[in-house]
């Protein structure tokens, strides 16, 4: 899943300086699960916005809403679309994606982010999120038998592990990054196949990952015939 | 000039605090009227968009009561309920809110006397931080002592709801 | 590694196919544009080394660029080996600067990821790692070898140009004392396989695991394959050593050596006694062909232990 933190409540209150009738957005899928922009946490937020406000005698208006998914058109109804329209400025903790779906849904409304989106990734333990994938879009985790170098070294090498890997860890964070390196090793070792990691890995095609420019995928055989002719 | 009773929110779990404030009644202990007991099944229920919709209804305190460490009927619903105060405290905080206004409390069923006491003594807490605020306020000074940063609790009237 | 033809021509390639025991020393270039701190650095260098070793913004640290640096010891008669990170530049930044490097007479390049930026004065920085140290290496190698680009394309310019391919004596590192231990050889080879032509390794504060890894390095045939620099750091201190031994990952250290420092009276002096033994000792371990004589910033050191070492005078290839 996407992975994000909520942002600084003052930067959130600095964000509502200028209007006094908002819609906090929440996110039922992704945000909902990593606790940072889900039902709960809107209403956590809403109601610190309430009070902050007060604090310094401003009456806000603020709304609660939240979405199945807020990067899905399909979930934004009726009952959405008026709320949306209402407001004078829609706080989304979505992650980034569900700020700009509603940018792109309601042009003339004023949408800030509530979140900072992270990264993709797994949740370890309760409360306890880690990065697994880098969306490079050209996946090689069949080479590296299961292990991401990409997303799991800093320095994303491929070829083994750099000379700042010590006691498993990664010099960056020695706490609580594993070395990816280490990671690919370990497991190599456990399948009986370290022959394998004497294979020269070439430099990496970045054309599908970011690099490339924003990416799209096109399903034609699931798109509306009319969809079909504007793509 | 009178003094305000503060309005003070206690949720209260109904094995252990709840029955403990029924007990002080029984035992004719006496405790600060002004204090609204929500009666929960375990501290466990308790999440902090509850604890802060109480202050957003204007509560000036709110307790949480729950059973003593290790005696949670449903073995560990204070342990959680004490994390979500520490949690709450730090959006209270946030808003430029007196954390103290809020408080996490274990009190066994047996101790009518316990509850009394603990409602007294936040009740007292609670004036006492009002008091200090008022204080302020005359004099027109800001920041407020109480927060450290917010410019003092508006007129009450003039809140949004 | 072809003992009777060179590729790039180096001095150092040159006194390595020799059969001379190398040595090779460090230059750090400065955090300004100040071209006397280079040449005040090349001095004590110059005629007491085979090569200098010019670091690529060390700790990730922005400093006057490693192939200018170069640029400016050539000029001095000291040879460079320049230092190329693929934390800053992708294949295409790379390339250009090998071609330029490589046009402005530098013979020697060293492979490296780099330090992280995390470590430096801009941690803010994006990082570029579009390939990695292996990577560089066979880029490095194709580019001399098969006269091609990364991307395939020839290294020449338009198709009635002559093809001119950068003539690069190809270094890496390797560094026997990081972890997974056991991977450590096999990634010297993955790297001798990519194109390296010279390693040059971590600094040894720990004999027996370098001896050990000497030992699987000679099992595997590696010592014939590259020539391998063992790397040597003249202690100044016993808080050095004890500051090293805690705080970077990589360096191993045993506990006699620290011991040796605190009990010292010239720490100092005890340091480079140290120093001392380790290159009389390294200088017989069989598949060692050199010593990387990395004086943090102490240039004016190195010609005095040269000479203690035995290690003087320097052939010279490029005058005769």
């Amino acid at each position: 899943m996407i992975v994000s933190e909520q942002k600084p409540f003052q930067q959130i209150f600095d964000f509502v300086k200028d209007y006094n009738n908002i819609l906090v957005m929440g996110c039922g899928t992704c945000m909902t699960v990593c606790m940072a922009g889900g039902e709960n946490e809107a209403g956590v937020l809403s109601k610190q916005l309430k009070l902050a406000a007060r604090q310094e005698n401003r009456n806000i208006e603020i709304e609660e809403l939240t979405l199945t998914r807020q990067c899905d058109r399909e979930f934004f109804d009726e009952d959405a679309t008026e709320k949306i329209n209402r407001a004078e400025m829609v706080l989304s903790l979505g992650c980034g994606v569900g700020v700009q779906y509603i940018v792109e849904l309601f042009p003339d409304v004023i949408v800030r982010p509530g979140v900072n989106t992270k990264f993709f990734g797994a949740n370890i333990s309760q409360g306890l999120w880690s990065e697994r994938c880098a969306g490079c879009g050209e996946c090689v985790l069949d080479e590296y038998e299961g292990i991401c170098p990409i997303a799991r070294c800093a320095k994303s090498l491929m070829n083994g592990p750099c000379g700042g890997s010590s006691h498993g860890m990664c010099e960056i964070d020695p706490e609580n990054t594993e070395c990816g390196g280490q990671l690919i090793y370990d497991r190599f070792k456990r399948l009986n196949k370290l022959d394998k990691l004497m294979e020269y890995k070439p430099a990496k095609n970045w054309s599908t990952a970011r690099d490339g420019g924003p990416r799209r995928v096109a399903r034609e055989d699931m798109m509306f015939d009319e969809e079909k002719e504007n793509n | 000039m009178k003094e305000r009773e503060p309005k003070i929110i206690a949720f209260c779990c109904h094995y252990c605090a709840f029955t403990a404030a029924d007990l002080a009644g029984t035992m004719r202990q006496q405790y600060p009227t002004n204090i609204h007991i929500v009666r929960l099944p375990c501290t466990g229920k308790v999440h902090v968009n509850m604890l802060l919709q109480a202050f957003v209804d204007e509560a000036d305190g709110v307790m949480v009561a729950g059973c003593e460490i290790g005696s949670c009927h449903f073995l560990e619903g204070n342990a959680r309920a004490v994390k979500r105060v520490t949690l709450a405290k730090e959006k209270l905080q946030e808003v430029g809110i007196n954390p103290e206004r809020l408080e996490m409390y274990y009190i066994p069923a047996s101790e009518g006397p316990l509850f009394a006491r603990s409602a007294q003594e936040f009740t007292d807490k609670i004036k006492q931080l009002d008091g200090s605020k008022e204080a302020e306020t005359d004099k027109g000074e800001v920041p407020d002592q109480d927060t450290g940063q917010g410019k003092g609790k508006k007129d009450k009237s003039q809140c949004c709801k | 590694m072809d003992k009777n033809k060179t590729s790039s021509n180096s001095n150092l390639e040159q006194v390595l196919q020799s059969g001379e025991f190398a040595l090779t020393g460090e230059l750090g270039p400065p955090k300004s544009a100040d071209r006397n701190n280079i040449l005040e650095k090349a001095n004590y260098l110059k005629g007491y080394v085979d090569a200098a070793n010019i670091t690529d913004n060390q700790t990730a640290i922005a400093r006057l660029s490693s192939i200018a640096s170069g640029v400016i010891c050539l000029e001095q008669g000291l040879e460079p080996v320049v230092q190329i990170t693929t934390r800053d530049r992708n294949r295409l930044a790379i390339q250009s600067d090998v071609l330029g490097a490589a046009a402005l007479g530098i013979k020697n390049i060293l492979c490296l990821s780099g330090d992280h930026q995390s470590f430096g004065n801009h941690p803010a920085a994006k990082n570029v790692f579009d390939i990695d140290s292996v990577q560089l290496i066979n880029m490095l190698y194709k580019m001399r070898e098969q006269q091609q680009f990364e991307c395939g394309d020839m290294i020449r310019n338009g198709k009635k140009g002559p093809v001119v391919e950068p003539k690069i004596f190809i270094g890496a590192a390797a560094n026997p004392f990081a972890e997974p231990l056991d991977f450590r050889v096999m990634r010297l080879e993955k790297k001798i396989n990519a194109g390296a032509d010279f390693i040059q390794t971590q600094v040894i504060y720990n004999m027996e695991r370098f001896s050990r890894w000497m030992e699987e390095v000679r099992e595997r045939g590696l010592h014939k394959k590259v020539y391998i620099l063992a790397g040597v750091t003249p202690l100044k201190s016993a808080k050095m050593a004890k500051y090293m031994k805690d705080n970077v990952s990589g360096i191993s250290f045993t506990e006699d050596i620290v011991k040796r420092m605190e009990e010292a009276e010239d720490q100092k002096a005890e340091g480079r006694q140290i120093a001392l033994e380790q290159i009389a000792e390294l200088k017989k371990m069989e598949g060692v062909h050199g010593v990387h004589l990395m004086a943090i910033g102490g240039e004016k050191s190195v010609p005095g232990i040269a000479e203690e070492a035995g290690l003087l005078p320097r052939p010279d290839f490029n005058k005769q």
